[in-house]
């Protein structure tokens, strides 16, 4: 049972790939292994930044030979086809077998696959995985056409068992396998052979080189912790900054820092930004106050001072990175302090898309929404325009400028030394929620409603000129935002229209993108706008406002294409919330059946009503209404198809002939009663479960009762009952949407 | 002690010794081109010459211009105007990695004592239509070079590849000798009868062209000659490549990328001057990527970018 060893050499390995090449390494070798017939018992991927290694453990020396019979031509079948078939089967044709068969006389072939020797089949797997290795980006270097990350000097592949070890000869454009490698670069520089995996780690620990990433980051991990500890101080801990620096070096050694007194004050984020994206350096706070006071750095080498020179340099780097961060944050101040509107103005200067303006219009309508949506949500309309008006003046800010990914965070701190309230300097960090799904949507109303403000204006505008996302092309990441306001809905139970405020805002856009014509009908369209916040929907503020008088160019446009655009989007978010509530375990058909009754623009009521119907659907009674349901449905819309008629009214209980006829009465009015009440408390587990009652009556009925009888009064008032039924279920989500 | 012994004592110094070194190490040390650019990269000894098949191996310093990097001369880090020292090699050497590494012995870096690291950090040029893969190499958490394998100029795939070695002189110097702002350190050696500072050279300079890249240069002027330029470049190659009067064949990829070369810093006045909006920001480079591309294809097409008759 050989072991084999391979590890493909090379110039430094960015760090965020290589935990996916170890991985793609061992995928691609074990693949092609077991394809050809080789099995293994064990196995291990590692990387360091200039290699990949893999150990197979207990390979098979050969593959087994394989015999495979292969059916061929009739016999006297014409020549060509028997030749044919021998090139293909690869015999000749004294090696050919007549067998009878129910069709007659045909040729057979034994054909016999020779087992094969391991190292043939480890060369050619190796090969394979070389060439079609799955890098996200690699690239030729010298004269050569082979490709990888960065170029590829040495390939190790050996195998080894009882006699000893051998190397698997191959050759990979110019580059002979063989058993040598190399330890660190600087500290033990120089070649040397291995023979197997343990010795192979082994003579690599002591060339400097720590193969296993994840003891690599344990001793940094371990090395940070403690050296911080000893001085009363804790790591910020940061997985993916550690998983990086573990890439970045072959044998880590921990240093730690100091950051200058000067720049202690600059608040924590901007530190530990800074000191992560330029430096890659951890943070060290104070365990008591939590104030950031020291750094953490990770070098891939030892030296004669004790990493004293290092740590300079790293030291002086740092002071001049802070230099920059403690001269935005003060020059950011200082506007900040005059009020911010240097930034608000400068917000003009800047485009947002070239067909939807600039930021500082963007802001402009996303404060009228913020205004709109307030009392819905418990917020003050004059704290929200306020709000929603300075919430992105730090994207002018000199910080942001530098660090992105700092934007909001901070507006909070700039928006507090404006003398701006709390709550106000919030809403500038937490209207960008909920980002991710780590991210929780903000609580704060005056956060909800600029944020949701600052999303369906987004959603809005690209709807307006029709950038709709397509397939995996979501440049604006318009379905995160439309996520984002489900979740802001949801996780702050707020129930409330959307299709006003779409409608609402898409006016706004379309105003705005109709440009001179909309000026000379401003008034109008202005009016319109402020009904729409009343009536609720726009057709309804369109003819509240337009039948008292003639209608303009662009009044006219809107009217042909607002509702169209309004109810697409209303749609994608229907989309949205069903893969959001696919996460719940709740089913698209149940939040199909559920989106089709009235007020489906309000997203939270859909999705408890689909909640509550996923839930009773789980009940014997809710699964066997449905059926019940389908099955009165079915008969109903036989029977209105035939007679040509709608039988949508009048059962009357004195044409009841049978007691489950009469009790089927019964059940539904106290149904109806019960499903009404429900509805109007919002009270939708109770509504399909008053629902779900109707199982058993309903069954019965089946069960006893013949609709379709000679006596046409009899039969007519029976459907008229069935009727009912869907009518009743109906108030309460369309089961025929269900499937199964 | 080695390392005390061993440093360079002033900006010349170094540079110097990088020349000497590139000079041993086999490369052609050119001179720096006589227009102004962006960066090192920008010169035909780099953009051109990495094209085609020839092999190729060169060394110049490179004076560089970043209108919008101009700071009146008061940041330590921030110049208009610095030098770039870079290094060119067609195909790239095997042990790129080791000479560059050696360059850096040159200067005074001792390796034992420092923390050298390569650093993922891909290169691309979307003026020049270039783009190539490498690391920003960092010592003791300083970027000190680019480094980076080309894999495609002016819209070609470069083949062979070239290993391209820039490296930032002043920060680079700076952190060699020591310096905190780059106007105090040594021009030249500081035991020097006439020991002259950066500062001293380039102080005043730095003031000058900060206002006038800012505030002064003509907008209208700049424009008219950016487009100049561009026609120029155009007309150039579409000119035929059969010279009636020596009967040769003669393709002017070279004066033809001048034009580009032109067109290119004057999108970077333009810039400075704030006078171009994100959306037509890409619409000037294009432009200008336009005419790299004109100018590589051209190239191919000449004796010194491979093309045999």
């Amino acid at each position: 049972m050989p072991n084999l060893l391979i590890e493909l050499f090379s110039e430094e390995i960015p760090a965020r790939m290589q935990a996916q090449a170890a991985h793609n390494l061992k995928k691609l070798i074990t693949d092609g292994l077991v394809e050809a017939g080789l099995t293994y018992s064990g196995t291990k991927a590692f990387s360091t930044p200039r290699r990949l290694a893999l150990a197979v453990d207990g390979l098979t020396a050969e593959s087994p030979t394989v015999r495979e019979e292969r059916k061929g031509p009739k016999v006297g079948a014409p020549e060509q086809a028997i030749e044919g078939f021998l090139r293909g089967a690869g015999v000749t044709r004294d090696q050919l077998e007549e067998r009878e068969t129910p069709k007659g006389a045909v040729y057979f072939a034994m054909i016999e696959k020779a087992g094969r020797l391991a190292d043939e089949i480890v060369a050619e797997v190796l090969e394979q995985a070389v060439r079609n290795f799955p890098w996200p980006k690699s690239m030729r270097w010298g004269a050569g056409s082979l490709r990888w990350v960065r170029p590829l000097h040495s390939i190790v592949c050996i195998l080894e068992d009882e006699a000893g070890s051998r190397i698997v000869p191959t050759d990979i454009d110019g580059i002979k396998a063989g058993d040598m490698t190399e330890g660190h670069r600087f500290m033990s520089p120089g070649r040397f052979s291995v023979a197997n995996f343990d010795q192979y780690a082994s003579l690599l620990k002591r060339a400097h080189v720590v193969l296993d990433p994840e003891e690599r980051a344990d001793h940094i991990w371990q090395d940070a912790t403690n050296q911080a500890f000893a001085s009363g101080l804790e790591v910020v801990e940061d997985k993916g900054l550690l998983a990086e620096v573990a890439g970045l070096v072959e044998w880590p050694v921990v240093l730690m820092g100091q950051i200058g007194e000067e720049f202690l004050d600059l608040p924590p984020e901007v530190l530990q930004t800074s000191m992560k994206e330029h430096q890659k350096f951890f943070s060290v706070r104070s365990a008591k106050s939590k104030r950031i006071e020291r750094f953490i750095t990770v070098a891939n080498r030892e030296t004669s001072d004790n990493g004293a020179t290092i740590l300079a340099g790293n030291q002086k780097v740092l002071a001049a990175r802070l230099s920059d961060a403690k001269f935005f944050w003060e020059n950011d101040l200082r506007v900040a302090k005059s009020g911010m509107s240097a930034w608000t103005e400068q917000l003009a200067n800047v485009t947002f898309h070239n067909k939807l303006g600039n930021q500082a219009e963007r802001i402009n309508r996303i404060a009228e929404l913020a205004r709109d949506i307030a009392p819905y949500v418990g917020a003050d309309v004059e704290d929200a325009e306020k709000a929603a008006r300075i919430a992105k003046a730090d994207l002018s800010s000199e910080m942001v400028y530098e660090f992105p990914e700092l934007q909001g965070l901070m507006g909070r701190y700039y928006a507090e030394a404006a003398g701006q309230s709390g709550e106000i300097a919030a809403v500038c960090e937490e209207h960008y929620a909920p980002l991710g799904p780590s991210d929780v949507a903000p609580r704060a109303a005056l956060s909800v409603a600029v944020s949701l403000a600052d999303k369906i204006d987004t959603l809005t505008g690209f709807w307006a000129i029709d950038e709709k996302p397509t397939g995996s092309k979501d440049p604006f990441a318009l379905r995160r935002a439309a996520l984002g306001v489900i979740r802001l809905l949801r996780e702050n139970n707020l129930s409330l229209e959307l299709s006003r405020f779409l409608d609402a805002q898409l006016m706004r856009h379309l105003i705005a993108l109709n440009g001179a014509g909309a000026e000379n009908e401003i008034d109008t369209l202005e009016e319109i706008l402020q009904e729409i916040v009343k009536a609720g929907v726009f057709g309804a503020a369109y003819h509240a406002v337009l039948d008292q008088r003639e209608a303009g160019a662009v009044a006219a446009k809107l009217a042909e294409t607002v509702p169209d655009i309004s109810a697409n989007l209303l749609g994608f978010f229907h989309d949205r919330l069903k893969v959001y509530l696919k996460d719940e375990g709740i089913r698209y058909d149940v939040i199909d059946a559920c989106l089709s009754g009235e007020l489906n623009d309000d997203l939270q009521l859909v999705a408890e009503r689909a909640t509550a119907l996923g839930r009773v659907l789980e009940t014997d009674e809710g699964a066997n209404l449905v059926q019940g349901f389908k099955r009165a449905n079915n008969i109903l819309s036989q029977a209105e198809a035939k007679d040509g008629v709608e039988y949508s009214f009048g059962a009357e209980i004195k044409f009841a002939e049978t007691a489950e006829e009469k009790a089927l009465f019964a059940a539904l009015d106290t149904a109806e009663a019960d499903i009404k009440v429900a509805l109007s408390e919002g009270a939708y587990e109770t509504a399909m479960t008053a629902m779900a009652q109707l199982r058993s009556p309903v069954d019965a009925f089946f069960e006893t009762v013949q609709i379709n009888t000679d006596n046409q009064v009899v039969r007519r008032n029976r459907l008229n009952l069935l009727n009912r039924i869907r009518t009743v279920c109906a108030s309460v989500a369309d089961l025929s949407c269900l499937e199964g | 002690m080695a390392e005390q012994t061993d440093k360079p004592r002033s900006f010349q110094e170094i540079i110097l010794r990088l020349q000497s070194y590139w000079a041993a190490k086999g490369c052609a040390v050119l001179q720096p081109y006589d227009m102004e650019v962006g960066a090192g990269t920008f010169h035909p000894a780099t953009t051109l010459r990495s094209l085609g098949t020839k092999p190729w191996a060169a060394a110049y310093v490179q004076p560089s211009r970043r209108p919008t990097d101009g700071r009146y001369g008061e940041n330590p880090n921030r110049l208009q105007h610095y030098y770039q020292y870079q290094v060119v090699i067609k195909p790239s050497p095997p042990d790129l990695q080791a000479l560059y590494l050696g360059s850096l012995e040159a200067i005074g870096i001792d390796m034992g004592r420092h923390d050298i690291r390569f650093v993922e950090d891909d290169w691309e040029s979307p003026t020049l239509g270039a783009w190539g893969l490498g690391w920003e190499v960092w010592c003791d958490g300083m970027e000190v070079s680019q480094f980076t394998y080309f894999q495609q100029v002016g819209g070609h795939d470069c083949h062979p590849v070239s290993g391209e070695l820039t490296y930032g002189l002043e920060r680079l110097a700076m952190y060699v000798l020591g310096v905190e702002h780059v106007m105090d350190m040594p021009y030249n050696d500081p035991q020097a009868p006439i020991a002259l500072s950066y500062g001293d050279v380039f102080r005043q300079t730095e003031q000058e062209y900060s206002r006038w890249n800012f505030d002064v240069a003509d907008t209208e002027t700049l424009l008219r000659h950016f487009e100049d330029a561009e026609a120029e470049c155009q007309r150039i190659l579409e000119v035929g490549a059969d010279d009636p009067k020596t009967g040769k064949r003669i393709i002017m990829a070279h004066p033809a990328y001048d034009q580009c070369i032109k067109a290119s810093h004057l999108f970077n006045l333009l810039d400075a001057r704030g006078v171009i909006s994100v959306t037509e920001r890409q619409a000037y480079i294009g432009r200008v990527r336009t005419l790299a591309k004109l100018c590589a294809d051209a190239f191919v097409q000449t004796e010194a970018g491979g093309y045999v008759s």
